[in-house]
Formats: structure tokens, C-alpha cells, sequence
């Protein structure tokens, strides 16, 4: 039987979005799905190494996650890799306008992946947007 | 009988007690009981779904005094 695969394409830069991003990556690899996330858009920035940049929060919600402590979602992607083998892409044209190399982002970051790739990828199972 | 660890994932909010025990379970052999406390509801009621999803056996869950504890044996 094959894995359930789960595409999540990342746009947003704000907290509340890429937290939900984050939440279904890392519970979807540790349940045995197979996860591609597609970083694109205003959500790539926050995965520079070294950027210490906030996401900031849409409302309350985001707010209230970092009051009360709950998961970075940093660490979320991060664990969706080390304990759930998903594959985190960035977008190359987000990569181009950014001037970013797969060097400068955060190690558990793929190869710039191309929009036909990902969109093959995807059609072959869930896909989320965040 | 094998050693029960507890993994203490209280004062953080879902998945975080699950990425806890997943990243606990990695280390702990087939056979091992791990006990994760968790102060968040949503835990308490996810941790036995992806207990039952990926196959490991689940021993026993509680709430005492406002902590959760979830014990669960490592399978596979």
C-alpha cells in the first residue's frame, strides 16, 4: 500500500498561518504521511538562518500562542523533518526575488524546488494552503 | 518488565507533547512504556489517535490534579 502523501503550499508571513502550516507537516510526517511543504511567497524570509525576524501576529490567536508558550513553529518544521522525513522545499522564484542560496536557510530546507515539480507532487494526494 | 520513562510535556500546547514522546520514542527500544504528562486537553485527546494510527500499544491514560498522563509501549 502506498503512503498518504500531503502537500503544503506556505504563502503567508503571518504567525497564526505558518503555525497551522507547521501543525499539519509535523503531525501529518510523525503519522505516516509522506509531507512535501512548499515555502513560497512572504513565508520563505522567516527561514533564513540568522534572520531573528518575528512573524507577526494576524489577531489575538497569534498573540496568545507565543503568551502562552506554545510550539515555535520553527521547531515544528523542523521535527516534521527529523522525526517524519518531510521534505521542505523552498520556491526558486521566491529563492531569485529574495537572493537567498539553499545555503543561507535553515538546514532542515531542501533544494529550490520549481512550481511544475510541486505541482506534480501534489496531485497525487491532500494538498493545504496556508 | 522494561523501565516505564516519563516524559514531563506539561506547560506547552498541541503537537508539542507529541513531537515530545515521537522524539523520545526514536530513542526507547521495542518494548519500553513511556509515560507523557501533558497539561493540554488537545494532547490528551490526539496523543491516543496517533498512538492507534502508527500502531504502538497504548497502556493507560489519566488525569490527575490537572495533568494528563498518557502511558503508551512502544511496538515496533
Amino acid at each position: 500500500m502506498s503512503k498518504d502523501r500531503i502537500s503544503v503550499m506556505v504563502t503567508s508571513g503571518s504567525r497564526e498561518q505558518l503555525q497551522m502550516a507547521a501543525m499539519v507537516a509535523s503531525v501529518g510526517a510523525v503519522s505516516g504521511s509522506d509531507v512535501t511543504v512548499f515555502l513560497s511567497m512572504n513565508a520563505l524570509k522567516f527561514f533564513i538562518k540568522n534572520s531573528n525576524e518575528l512573524a507577526p501576529a494576524e489577531g489575538e490567536m497569534g498573540r496568545l500562542m507565543e503568551e502562552k508558550n506554545a510550539p515555535d513553529f520553527m521547531e515544528l518544521f523542523s521535527q516534521a523533518v527529523e522525526y517524519g522525513d518531510a521534505k521542505i522545499f523552498p520556491c526558486s522564484m521566491a529563492i531569485d526575488i529574495l537572493e537567498v542560496k539553499q545555503d543561507d536557510l535553515e538546514d532542515f530546507v531542501s533544494e529550490p524546488l520549481g512550481l511544475t515539480a510541486f505541482l506534480g507532487d501534489a496531485s497525487e494526494g491532500q494538498v493545504w494552503h496556508f | 518488565m522494561a523501565e516505564r520513562k516519563i516524559v514531563d510535556a506539561k506547560n506547552t500546547f498541541c503537537p508539542g507533547p507529541l513531537m515530545e514522546l515521537i522524539g523520545q520514542m526514536k530513542m526507547a527500544e521495542v518494548g519500553d512504556e513511556l509515560e507523557i504528562l501533558s497539561t493540554d486537553q488537545g494532547s490528551a485527546n490526539d496523543i491516543p489517535e496517533w498512538i492507534n494510527k502508527v500502531g504502538h500499544e497504548m497502556i493507560d491514560s489519566f488525569e490527575k490534579e490537572g495533568v494528563w498522563h498518557i502511558v503508551v509501549k512502544k511496538t515496533k
